[in-house]
């Protein structure tokens, strides 16, 4: 429990856990840092939903660097069970140790004089096969018995089914799991748990009831440009207005597939190693296909190229003088 | 931190259930400790925290914002409640000259001055907003539920807050010609504060009662025909359908993986398990396979169907996690698939294209299933349950009910909704009666409530 209160310490407050993403490379907005601070306060399960590439992901990951912990992540795919998700028996080891073992048992076993006795001696050697020897971890497992407790992202959980959807409350609320042959395995530090969803499916009213519930939209232009200066920071000031700027002014078209914030940070980078110092028409053109991804988009978008490329020139130009 | 809260958490969690959040009380008292840990200082901090323990979908967020508004947005009406009281021209002066004019009413008139008068001429802001909260908690106002009892609390709010002794020394002062002038302030004031009142209620029927007044009208609106929808209720409507259609989806989503564990497939099970030299550490078991519905719904688009059309196509649109392929016609006096036009667009949208195409023709169901049988009775098979829906009138042509038996044959099933009352099925030119022995369904189908009866009918009957 000591680790614990290391924990409570680092996130003293909902400032604390903004500088502390912060500094990791991840500006997070005030619900984001409350979210991380309730979940910690309450050891609540954070549900995480938005548009794909607004940072659900990203955020885990900070969250583990920021408090030191590590980051035990899970994909979520249809059919995905208990067997892959917390663990497993070694197979192929219990089948090799039998064989190797087959001698041993010759003594245990040799001086029993009728299958009764022999039956008797084998309950007296106890349950070695299965034993935590033999048992696979896998990442649910994995984040209860770190020692120190863990991040544990469970990543698209809306692409799992829902038996195994039902399967993680017992987790969810509980911190603790149980494997029939061994007993319950509680976590010694509960995980800070993240799940991340894209809403391919609506998810049960019992996930969500035990889970706090952060939904991540596009940001505001503001908070976008203070991301793109963390992560790019080779952009300068005017470039970064406008890219910040353009973005923004297509996600209010009618588009297939909106261009999220990674896409955003994606363009920056590749402007700043095309030397570009601020926008014009050609370069969009040319680079367009880092922001939108269907060929039905980039010709819708074609047409507003350049009346919001010239509207953001203005604006700098305005800026600058 | 500890301080007492000003409104409690409870009375939230009643206006927010009010306003269509599902809190229960596991999340009620999540919602109080992130409250304890947040502190109640910062308005914007909290409304995040208990957004993240309350509102579970964006729509739900939306909501919740609103009735967070709302409700924590009365320690704001408090002082804009007292504002106005600037405004009127007889006030202020009032209050400049109050303070020196109570001592000088006080010997000349004689009428003891009422503690409400009292404030209401000093112009006391936090004195009338802390009387006027203690009279609301006293009569019970968050138990408002519809809006004729408006009135009625109003009333009951001023009577607590001093009213009757108010009227009294108004009364008084108009007996006295030196106190003419105050009981006409006075009044002034009475009458503003009487606004004041009226608006605190009305706030208060909107955040408590509106869970009320919405059950209402949704079950009002399950039962309301179809076919005669204003404008107005049918974007709610809208939302209803989908509902429903999510609700079955979920249930028969389910019930089709139920079948899992039964025999064991001994074949497979030794295939699997051949790493292992044959010994079964792995068990693989013979499944049952349930089957999807495959839908073909052929509708009449002709006059008052069309109303019940879109909310079927709508119904069953939104059901298609529990379908493995629908395939929409539209018929008047021919057929056409408008399968590709519903995915492609939004409902709405769709329905107005379809319409356009071949709507508000009189209808001919012998051609229209002539069309039927020429471009895709080939399509149909074994697994496809087909659904028509129209009333069976062909304005007296050929109904070429020989169709409709062979498509009968081909079928998993045959169900046929029509959106008028059983009595008048056979009536005029109404064919229902010849077509209705083909059919494994024949149903009325004038509200949403039956419409989903039938529906869930179909799936239960795939499942099982």
């Amino acid at each position: 429990m000591q680790d614990g209160g290391v924990l409570q310490r680092r996130v003293a407050s909902i400032e604390a856990v903004e500088a502390g993403l912060g500094a990791t490379g991840y500006i997070a907005s005030r619900p984001i840092a409350t979210a991380i601070y309730l979940a910690q306060r309450l050891q609540k399960p954070v549900l995480v939903e938005g548009p794909a590439g607004v940072g659900k992901t990203e955020l885990a990951k900070a969250v583990a660097g920021w408090l030191g912990l590590p980051l035990v992540r899970m994909q979520c795919y249809e059919g995905l069970d208990e067997s892959k998700a917390l663990y497993e028996w070694k197979y192929g080891k219990q089948l090799l140790y039998t064989q190797i073992l087959k001698d041993k048992l010759a003594p245990v076993l040799g001086e029993a004089t009728s299958l009764e006795q022999a039956i008797e001696r084998l309950h007296g050697v106890g349950d070695v096969f299965f034993s935590r020897h033999f048992l696979e971890p896998r990442p649910l497992l994995r984040a209860l018995e770190e020692p120190a407790g863990a991040v544990l992202l469970v990543d698209e959980v809306d692409k799992s089914d829902q038996e195994f959807e039902a399967f993680l409350l017992e987790l969810l609320s509980d911190y603790q799991v149980t494997i029939p042959e061994i007993g319950t395995v509680r976590a010694a530090v509960p995980p800070l748990v993240l799940l991340t969803s894209n809403s391919m499916r609506d998810l049960g009213d019992a996930l969500k009831r035990r889970c706090l519930h952060l939904h991540i939209g596009f940001p505001d232009p503001k908070l976008e440009a203070r991301i793109v200066e963390s992560r790019v920071p080779e952009a300068a000031a005017g470039l970064r207005r406008q890219i910040v700027g353009f973005v923004q002014g297509l996600r209010k078209l009618d588009l297939k597939k909106l261009p999220s914030v990674s896409e955003t940070i994606d363009w920056a980078r590749v402007l700043v190693l095309l030397h570009a110092r601020e926008l014009d028409s050609g370069l969009v053109r040319e680079t367009l296909n880092v922001l939108l991804k269907f060929e039905s988009d980039i010709r819708a978008a074609d047409s507003q190229i350049a009346p919001l490329v010239f509207q953001l020139r203005q604006e700098t130009a305005g800026a600058a003088a | 931190m500890s301080a007492p809260l000003p409104p409690t958490l409870l009375d939230f969690f009643r206006a927010a259930r009010g306003a269509g959040l599902r809190v229960s009380t596991a999340e009620g008292l999540d919602a109080v400790r992130a409250a304890e840990v947040v502190g109640f200082d910062d308005r914007a901090t909290l409304r995040d925290a208990l957004s993240l323990v309350l509102a579970k979908t964006p729509e739900e967020k939306r909501q919740f914002e609103e009735c967070f508004a709302l409700f924590f947005g009365r320690d704001g009406f408090r002082e804009a409640a007292a504002a106005p009281a600037d405004a009127p021209a007889p006030t202020p002066p009032g209050r400049a000259e109050g303070a020196g004019g109570i001592g000088g009413d006080g010997m000349g008139g004689g009428a003891a001055p009422s503690p409400l008068g009292r404030m209401l001429l000093e112009g006391d802001r936090a004195g009338l907003a802390a009387a006027m909260e203690e009279a609301a908690e006293a009569v019970g106002l968050s138990s408002i539920s519809v809006f004729t009892q408006v009135n009625m609390y109003a009333r009951r709010i001023m009577e607590r807050m001093g009213l009757k002794a108010l009227e009294d020394e108004i009364a008084a002062l108009r007996r006295d010609p030196a106190g003419a002038e105050r009981a006409a302030r006075l009044d002034l004031a009475r009458d503003y504060l009487r606004g004041e009142v009226r608006e605190l209620v009305q706030r208060n029927l909107l955040l408590f009662a509106r869970g009320e007044t919405e059950r209402w009208r949704e079950e009002m609106l399950r039962q309301a025909r179809l076919a005669g929808l204003d404008r107005r209720d049918a974007e709610r409507m809208r939302v209803l359908v989908r509902a429903m259609a999510r609700r079955l989806a979920t249930r028969y989503a389910r019930v089709r993986r139920r079948d899992r564990r039964g025999h064991l497939d001994a074949r497979r099970t030794l295939r699997r398990n051949m790493a292992w030299g044959g010994v079964p550490f792995r068990t693989v078991w013979k499944q049952r396979k349930v089957e999807k519905p495959r839908l073909f719904v052929l509708c009449d688009v002709s006059g008052s169907v069309a109303a019940v059309a879109q909310f079927l196509l709508l119904f069953i649109y939104s059901l298609h996690e529990a379908l493995s392929g629908v395939r929409a016609f539209a018929f008047t006096s021919g057929t056409i698939e408008v399968s590709e036009i519903l995915e492609r667009e939004p409902i709405e949208q769709a329905i107005a294209q379809i319409m356009g195409r071949i709507g508000f023709g009189s209808s001919n169901y012998g051609t229209s299933l002539e069309d039927f049988e020429k471009g895709w009775m080939q399509a149909v098979d074994r697994r496809t349950t087909v659904i028509v829906l129209g009333d069976g009138r062909g304005n007296r042509t050929e109904p070429r009910v020989d169709i409709l038996q062979r498509l009968a044959g081909r079928a998993k099933q045959v169900i046929w909704l029509n959106p008028e009352h059983p009595a008048s099925w056979g009536t005029g030119d109404s064919d229902m009666p010849r077509y209705a022995p083909h059919c494994r369904v024949v149903a009325q189908c004038a509200t949403l409530r039956q419409l989903e009866r039938v529906i869930s009918d179909m799936l239960r009957n795939h499942a099982g």
